[in-house]
């Protein structure tokens, strides 16, 4: 037998936007039947003024409606490889992932797999609240794939890695989370497929429980079974895989050495927005008080400014022009998390300055924001008059400094991540 | 977009995913390999069923002998509709039994991949097991409210015989049936949600458009091959009927039932499987 455990050949995936915003109502669809011979008509219409006027194309076409999560993606992964795939959200790992699984399907190319595939693309799937501990280890084995026979064998071992013996026959409702957490990994875990799929698992669970799951997954790859591991976390998958693959919008653009595409994927910061310019006074944004002409982020680390981790201290600076010298302005600028919460609001003293520029920076310390993405929102407010509001004005995205004394991978939790000072000592020693 | 499909062929545990397209026939053989995930989606579905419930199983009792009271009361009492010289209550029993099992299993299957959108999305299996287990899991029901009908069968003096196993054939039908339109409307469920809504009003209507709560006399003679045609639950109930009560044997109606029903099923199954490969796309 050959030693290739997976072969993909120019797998492409089309997705039709439309199909992203839900499904539709049966009214729906016969309007759309019922308009199309209009639309084209009216589209030749349209193109024919067009060609007359403007050069302008009209934005809605056939083409525009479609895009390919994945495009040309070609590789092999080797039997006993553990292989990395890592790249943005919305790159493509995650659609790589359902086709391998056979969750969707493929809109051209091949795909090659030799023996059976455990995917695990979310711990928990098939679990059902209402039934027991025991009763969703059968259910979960069943739907990963697993014979009765085969977890009725390997019961006693889940349970045991679970640690939830007490619990077995209560309903999983009634678990706290991280029970049921553990009971799903656990029955995932012992999944023995000779191709192990699993993606972004370990954002869950407490420390000791996710050094567990990890020396499971090492384990699995040491037995010369295949993994491959879709993450966004750069310290798992530096630890668990020594080759990676990067997606970035549906290509993949490097094949290579963890390290190295752990390190290319960092300085690209494709989401980021780091620098803004307004040129033009009169589209900048503001009203006749006052126009934001520059935002921008530096960093004093000296690494490249494109690398932020949770230790490099932020600067994000602002260029205003100041058209009310009488006013006292002040500057406020709120901070958002991709979850849209507001992480912190802070603001400048009020003060008056001459008609002009008027530049701010606002410095924010290292240690303080968690890796994420954060948007800038600033705010310009006068006394007295109208002031402006820049929503999304700056993008960064704060990374992991990967660097733990805890063995711990995850997720660290929490809004912000600040260094907070601890004391510890020794009460009462025991001779 | 076009209809792209994807053959997964398990040849010696090497499996080729490719785009493919055109009507592909059911694969017999995955489903095989797959029966022991069909019997605990099955199983789930009971288990579930009554959790949290005061009264549990007698549920599945209480809803067709609510029903049999009901209809006795309007129909039998107040309407006088004939029953083919049965006690009324026995008489509309017979039927509703058939009913509800066809009932529950339609309404199941239709929305079952609807509500495990989630596995959907995150496992590979056969999706036909879904409709399949919504179809199965009420024959438990089925099995609890079928005592209460051999009781209700003794207390009148009609007692079980031989002539009862003739009710195996008919529910088989009567499943192959609902596991057609299962098929069509849990597809067409995922991607129209009007399914949703329409469901309990055909299942009102198919109630009233079928022979439960009157003999299948009711119709003249010369319209009874086009009844079981538009209303395959006729030909079914028909039979049930016969094997129970001895009613008047199965006719050319029933044959009109198997035709419609064989074209539901295989249609359904080769829609279901079309439409398949999108399923994790659009649910």
């Amino acid at each position: 037998m050959s030693d290739i455990a997976i072969r993909v050949e120019n797998l492409g995936k089309l997705y039709r936007i439309g199909q992203f915003a839900g499904y539709k109502t049966v009214r729906e669809s016969l309007n759309s039947i019922m308009t199309a011979p209009f639309r084209l008509l009216r589209q030749k219409g349209d193109r024919r003024q067009k060609t007359g006027s403007s050069g302008l194309q009209s934005p809605v076409s056939g083409r525009a409606n479609t895009i390919w999560a994945l495009k040309d993606v070609s590789f092999e992964v080797k039997r006993g490889e553990a292989v990395g795939i890592i790249g943005r959200n919305g790159s493509g790992k995650s659609t790589l992932l359902k086709v391998l699984s056979r969750i969707t399907s493929p809109t051209e190319g091949r795909v090659e797999i030799h023996g059976r595939v455990g995917s695990l693309l979310e711990v928990g799937t098939g679990f059902h609240p209402e039934l027991t501990g025991r009763e969703n280890v059968f259910l979960n084995g069943a739907v990963l794939g697993m014979k009765r026979a085969e977890v009725e064998r390997k019961f006693d071992e889940i349970v045991a890695f679970a640690e939830i013996e007490k619990f077995l026959d209560t309903p999983v409702k009634r678990y706290s989370s991280g029970m049921y957490v553990r009971l799903a990994f656990a029955v995932a875990a012992h999944l023995e497929p000779e191709i192990l799929v699993v993606d972004e698992v370990l954002a869950v669970g407490d420390s000791a429980f996710q050094k567990k799951c990890l020396g499971k997954m090492s384990n699995v790859a040491g037995q010369g079974r295949t993994v491959l591991f879709v993450s966004h976390n750069m310290p798992a998958v530096q630890n668990l895989c020594r080759r990676a693959i990067l997606l970035d919008n549906g290509h993949l653009t490097e094949d290579s050495e963890t390290n190295d595409v752990v390190a290319t994927y960092l300085k690209s910061g494709a989401n980021e927005l780091l620098e803004q310019r307004w040129h033009d006074l009169h589209t900048a944004p503001g009203n006749e008080n006052v126009r934001v002409v520059y935002a921008g982020i530096s960093t004093t680390s000296e690494q490249n400014s494109h690398h932020i981790t949770v230790e490099t201290p932020v600067d994000l600076g602002f260029r205003i022009v100041n058209f009310r010298p009488e006013k006292l302005l002040w500057f406020n600028v709120l901070l958002y998390n991709q979850e849209n919460i507001c992480v912190f609001s802070t603001a400048s003293r009020p003060q008056a300055f001459p008609k002009g520029i008027v530049g701010g920076v606002c410095h924010i310390p290292g240690h303080l924001l968690n890796d994420d993405i954060y948007m800038v929102r600033l705010l310009i407010h006068f006394q007295g008059a109208e002031g402006v509001d820049v929503n999304n004005i700056l993008t960064f995205e704060v990374h992991d400094a990967g660097e733990r004394e805890w063995g711990w991978y995850g997720k660290w939790t929490g809004t912000i991540r600040p260094h907070l000072e601890w004391s510890l000592e020794s009460v009462n020693g025991l001779s | 977009m076009d209809k792209i499909e994807q053959v997964g062929t398990t040849t010696a545990s090497v499996t080729v995913i490719r785009p493919t397209r055109g009507w592909i026939p059911v694969n017999l053989r995955e489903l095989w390999a797959y029966r022991e995930l069909l019997y605990f989606f099955t199983w789930r579905d009971i288990k579930v069923r009554y959790k949290q419930t005061l009264f549990g199983f007698a549920w599945a009792v209480v809803q067709p002998l609510l029903m049999m009271i009901i209809f006795t009361l309007f129909f039998g009492k107040l309407a006088k509709v004939p029953s083919e010289n049965i006690p009324y209550p026995l008489f509309s029993y017979a039927g509703v039994l058939p009913w509800t099992l066809f009932a529950a299993g339609l309404d199941r299957s239709s929305n079952s991949l609807v509500q495990d959108a989630n596995l959907i999305q995150k496992v590979y299996f056969p999706r036909l097991l879904m409709p399949l287990a919504g179809i199965l899991s009420p024959l438990v029901d089925f099995a609890v409210a079928f005592l209460i009908l051999i009781g209700l069968m003794i207390y009148y003096g009609y007692y079980p015989s031989v002539m009862m196993f003739w009710i195996l054939p008919f529910l088989l039908l009567e499943l192959l049936l609902a596991a057609g339109l299962g098929m069509w409307l849990s597809a067409i469920n995922v991607e129209y949600r009007d399914v949703r809504y329409a469901i309990p009003f055909l299942i009102q209507l198919g109630l009233f458009a079928s022979p439960v709560v009157y003999p299948v006399t009711f119709v003249p003679e010369r319209f009874q091959a086009v009844y079981g045609l538009l209303n395959p639950m006729a030909g079914i109930l028909e039979g049930f009927r016969w094997a129970i009560l001895g009613t008047k044997p199965p006719s050319a109606l029933l044959i009109a039932s198997v035709a419609i029903v064989l074209v539901i099923l295989i249609s359904g199954a080769f829609y279901f499987r079309r439409r398949e490969k999108a399923f994790a796309d659009i649910v």
